[in-house]
Order: structure tokens, then C-alpha cells, then sequence
């Protein structure tokens, strides 16, 4: 299966690109996809995660063509 | 509404969306904003020139020059002073007829008052430990919550309403009191993303106040200034929520 995976905001720059496509044998979750996708960087605690645009957990699992996104969080006002 | 009323808010009541009913409704709400900086700026100015009758500020902070780049309701003058005494004088000299309270504390600190008549809260603090504050009094008393945020170029905006039993609340979107912060003064902020955001919340808390329009009740609106890209991210309540289920 193929997925596609973004990165927001200042995740983009930790992780060095916007976005990153992964094809995989097996079915993913969430939080194994950003491992795939990032190489050795750690999923950052407290990270938003959006899959098809609905928030979703890391242990949400991925199927073929779905879009998973990451968003930091925000507090500044 | 008398005449000087009518035509003040004339461009609004021209809305037949808002209308003398609409105006009506706005001069006798009471709306708790909770932090008058970047975010607090904009959305406490557009509602009092727009004609809502209360506003209740909260800010335990004095005004420094590094804020005046995008805190816009405080000038030069203010330097020194508390932000929500600058905040009322701005205030004033745009719409002398918007009433004021001011409380120099922090959130937590005065969480004990009677705000039952409360219409909405707006969030437009920096930190986590008042967010989470804020989100426990809108689901104590049933009160719209309105937050923003903004960092760098990015913002994010959403509304909960307590009242709605499918609507989530911002421990479902941030479950952990121990999430890092970043902060303004470490990460910086683009002047005008304040604007963006704290406007957008303006006109949430005006039409959740009329009960009209699409709120973003369910819905993260993130914004990102730098790539120009809007994303709206549909959110749900999480049932083992600690807060807001069986509320």
C-alpha cells in the first residue's frame, strides 16, 4: 500500500521536507509511519495527527491511499 | 437602540443575518477574554467596536516594548502600565459605551469568581496551565469556548461548546497537562498572524453569541502564513475524556 505523509509547521523543518510517500507490505499505523518516514527522528510527544483531515491516534491504522499529516502543538497567543 | 446606536452599527445591522435583533443581542452579551496580547489585542477590539456590551479582561502582565510589535491595542505610552488597564484606555477612545472589567491576575488565580453570566470565553493566552483553566470553567458552566493560537507563521482556531453533547472539548485535542510549550519570546511570531488568528475568533464569538453561520465547533482550523495553506481537521470527542464526558 502507498500512503502519504505530511509534516506542518515547524515539523517540516525538524523533519527537512513537507512531504513524504511510503509504500509498505504490511499494514502501518500512525505512529509507524512517521517512524518510516523519519527515519531515526522519535515521534515527538504531543504531536497532532489528522489521517484523511480527521484527528486520529498514533495507534490508528493506515489503509492504501489515506493522507496522514502531523501538526506541533500551539500555545502562543 | 438609540439613533447614535443605530447608525454606529449600522453596517452591521444592514446584515440581515445580524440585524437590529442581532445588535441587540450583542449589546447585552458578556464575553470573559483571557489574555490581552497578540491574540487579545484584535479579538477585544473588534468586539467592542462591533457593540458587545461587556468585556471582561484578564491579563496579570505589564506591556513591553518587544510586545508592541503585534499586540497591537497597546502604544508606546503604555509601556509599564498593565495590559488591561492600556488595554481598557485603547478600548475606550473606540467605543466609550463598552463596558470594562479588568482583573491584573492570572486566570487561575481568580477562577473562584462568578462568571455564571458569562455569554463566551475566549482564549487568547500563551500556555497550557491556562488553557486547561479555561477549558474547566467552559465545561463547569456550559460556556462557548473560543480558542486561538499562534507561533511562528502558523496559527490554529477552534471553538468548543459545552452545551453540545458530541462537541469536543480541549482535553480531547490535548489530553496532557505536562505537553511542551513554546513560546513567543524563544520561537518568535509574524506581526500580522495575531491578526489573522484573533480576527477569526472575533467572528466565531459573534456568531456563536447570534447563533447563526458554521462555527468550528468539531473542527481544528490550522493556518500557515508562510505556505499561504488552510487545513481544517475534523475532531472528535474522545469518550474517555477525563473532562468533558458524562459532564
Amino acid at each position: 500500500m502507498t500512503v502519504t505523509v505530511k509534516f506542518f509547521a515547524s515539523l517540516r523543518e525538524k523533519v527537512g521536507t513537507g512531504s513524504v510517500q511510503l509504500k509498505a507490505n504490511t499494514p502501518l499505523t500512525v505512529a509507524q509511519a512517521w517512524s518510516q518516514a523519519c527515519n531515526e527522528i522519535p515521534l515527538p510527544s504531543h504531536v497532532l495527527m489528522a489521517v484523511n483531515m480527521e484527528y486520529v491516534e498514533p495507534t490508528t491504522v493506515l489503509h492504501d491511499g489515506d493522507e496522514v499529516a502531523f501538526f506541533p502543538p500551539v500555545t502562543g497567543g | 437602540m438609540n439613533d447614535e446606536q443605530l447608525l454606529r452599527y449600522s453596517r452591521q445591522i444592514l446584515l440581515p443575518q445580524i440585524d437590529v435583533t442581532g445588535q441587540e443581542i450583542l449589546l447585552n452579551s458578556k464575553v470573559l477574554i483571557v489574555g490581552i496580547g497578540g491574540l487579545g489585542s484584535p479579538v477585544a477590539m473588534y468586539l467592542a467596536a462591533c457593540g458587545v456590551g461587556h468585556l471582561v479582561l484578564v491579563d496579570h502582565d505589564t506591556v513591553e516594548l518587544s510586545n508592541l510589535q503585534r499586540q497591537i491595542i497597546h502604544t508606546t505610552d503604555s509601556i509599564g502600565t498593565p495590559k488591561v488597564i492600556s488595554a481598557q484606555q485603547t478600548l475606550h477612545a473606540l467605543n466609550p459605551e463598552t463596558q470594562i472589567t479588568s482583573y491584573q491576575h492570572k486566570i487561575e488565580d481568580i477562577i473562584g469568581q462568578d462568571f455564571t453570566d458569562i455569554d463566551a470565553i475566549i482564549d487568547c493566552s500563551d500556555n497550557f496551565t491556562t488553557r486547561f483553566s479555561l477549558n474547566t470553567l467552559s465545561q463547569q458552566h456550559k460556556i462557548p469556548l473560543i480558542s486561538g493560537a499562534a507561533l511562528r507563521f502558523q496559527g490554529q482556531l477552534t471553538s468548543f461548546l459545552p452545551a453540545k453533547s458530541n462537541s469536543p472539548c480541549y482535553h480531547c485535542l490535548y489530553p496532557d497537562m505536562e505537553t511542551e510549550q513554546e513560546s513567543c519570546s524563544e520561537s518568535g511570531v509574524i506581526s500580522p498572524l495575531v491578526g489573522v488568528i484573533g480576527s477569526l475568533q472575533a467572528i466565531e464569538t459573534i456568531k456563536i453569541l447570534l447563533d447563526i453561520g458554521n462555527n468550528l465547533c468539531g473542527k481544528l482550523m490550522l493556518f500557515d502564513g508562510f505556505t499561504m495553506q488552510w487545513r481544517t481537521v475534523a475532531l472528535a470527542k474522545d469518550d474517555q475524556c477525563s473532562v468533558c464526558v458524562n459532564k
